[in-house]
């Protein structure tokens, strides 16, 4: 095996004792215990009416809005790690660089919040 | 019989498997008594005894409930999609378990000392929003899935102050893999150097990551009754309990080692093995989970946002710049091999 890829196999190893586990926790149990399902215990909660209708159904934008932003900003996180771990090594231009970008990201964000698209109510 | 297990493919497998649960089954039991521990911690918070039936002190309690809640008859609503309904809580529970491959537990000890590490713990806890989401939608009940988009949007806020700290940290050590975080911390802990305003906002997006009060509104009792879980029972309602148990651990774990020196002995008290220092100081940081749930009432939803979004977010990029600014201008930007 390649020493770069021994390094990530516990990781592997992890993965399948972590999975056995789950799997054999879940299945034990459904094994182990009684079931007795019937038409009443199996309804969705929703604090003793019977279920009105399905529950995927629309939401408010802002929880998509939030996934947006998230998104935008984690991308700039995934970007500044390889800054952060050479920043030594690159200088004075590749930290003016990133703070060039960071301030056109910081822009963007000011708009988001003068937009209103940080506030709930 | 060295050679046996640094060179056979079989040997290599049977000493990973053996660290691997060198470092899983303590998790797991310090998890059993992880919710033993908040159980008394908050009962002396309330001038009650707590648990103390089962066993001395009740120290057996952990196990009775594990008993039972494997006794009991897992329900899976009729208009649930089965299999991913029965995958979400084995899913957080996974997550949470891979996490600690990677986390140091002595000078040079890791499962996997891979010299990514950070990124890898940034990847696996972006990933735990999964097991929320897949439980809300598939459980298909109003309030599992108004409890599931609560806490996606509430964990990918803190997700994005949790990296820039991260970030800010890896600016003082020049290294994504942990074991040289804490090497870095051989003289200060991170905690008490001017990175002190991070560890602060780490604290409190820890709270709001691992859905533990104040900012536990997916679950919020009194108001969606128990959020993404409403309607697990038995063990699958039990793996979502371990996994966010396990992920409060973790995130202690985390916490030590990016600011409170890891397995670094203080005041000098090496003699003291390293794993000791970083299992007490988890303990200090799960006390701290249960302190604040025993103090602070919940926060309301659009508080939870603000400060997340408009306190945290602002702060903690102006410190990465600040940090950044000040190592790169005095010149004391830690010089690591590429």
């Amino acid at each position: 095996m390649q020493p770069i890829l021994a390094n990530y196999f516990p990781i592997l190893v992890f993965l399948g004792i972590a999975s056995g586990i789950a799997t054999a926790m879940i299945g034990g149990s459904l094994l182990a215990a009684r079931q007795k399902p019937y038409a009443e215990k199996l309804s969705a909660y929703e604090c003793g009416f019977e279920p009105f209708d399905d529950a995927r159904r629309r939401f408010d934008v802002r929880f998509y809005l939030v996934a947006i932003l998230f998104i935008i900003f984690d991308l700039e996180v995934a970007f500044l790690f390889p800054w952060a771990v050479s920043l030594s090594h690159i200088g004075m231009l590749g930290f003016w660089s990133m703070m060039a970008f960071l301030a056109v990201l910081t822009v963007g964000f000011i708009y988001e919040w003068r937009k209103g698209a940080l506030d709930w109510e | 019989m060295r050679d046996f297990f640094t060179n056979n493919v079989l040997g290599i497998l049977l000493l990973t498997i053996a660290e691997t649960l060198a470092i899983l089954v303590p998790v797991l039991i310090g998890m059993a008594y992880s919710t033993f521990f908040e159980r008394k911690a908050l009962a002396a918070f309330q001038l009650r005894r707590g648990p103390n039936v089962v066993g001395p002190f009740g120290l057996w309690q952990p196990f009775a409930d594990a008993v039972k809640v494997f006794t009991k008859e897992t329900i899976v609503p009729a208009g649930a999609s089965r299999s991913l309904f029965l995958l979400a809580p084995m899913l957080t529970f996974v997550l949470a378990c891979l996490a600690w491959a990677v986390i140091p537990v002595n000078d040079n000890w890791a499962a996997a000392n891979i010299n990514v590490g950070i990124l890898y713990l940034f990847a696996i806890s972006s990933l735990g929003v999964y097991g929320i989401i897949i439980a809300g939608w598939a459980s298909n009940s109003k309030y599992a899935f108004l409890g599931a988009m609560r806490s996606a949007a509430q964990m990918v806020s803190y997700e994005v102050s949790i990296g820039f700290v991260l970030v800010t940290v890896m600016l003082c050590v020049g290294s994504l893999n942990l074991n040289d975080v804490v090497r870095a911390q051989s003289h200060h802990w991170f905690a008490f150097t001017l990175l002190f305003p991070m560890f602060v906002v780490f604290l409190i997006s820890m709270l709001a990551e691992t859905n533990r009060a104040p900012f536990d509104l997916p679950e919020g009792e009194s108001e969606l009754v128990a959020g993404f879980f409403v309607e697990y029972s038995a063990m699958s309602f039990a793996l979502f309990f371990l996994g966010e148990y396990t992920n409060m651990i973790m995130m202690s774990a985390l916490g030590s080692v990016l600011f409170l020196g890891g397995w670094q002995a203080p005041f000098g008290l090496t003699f003291i093995p390293g794993v000791f220092w970083l299992a007490a100081k988890i303990c200090v940081l799960m006390f701290f989970f249960f302190w604040v749930r025993a103090t602070f009432p919940r926060f309301r939803y659009d508080q939870l946002m603000r400060l997340g979004w408009k306190v945290f977010l602002p702060l903690s990029l102006l410190w990465l710049v600040l940090t950044a600014g000040y190592l790169e201008l005095t010149g004391t930007l830690p010089m690591e091999a590429l």
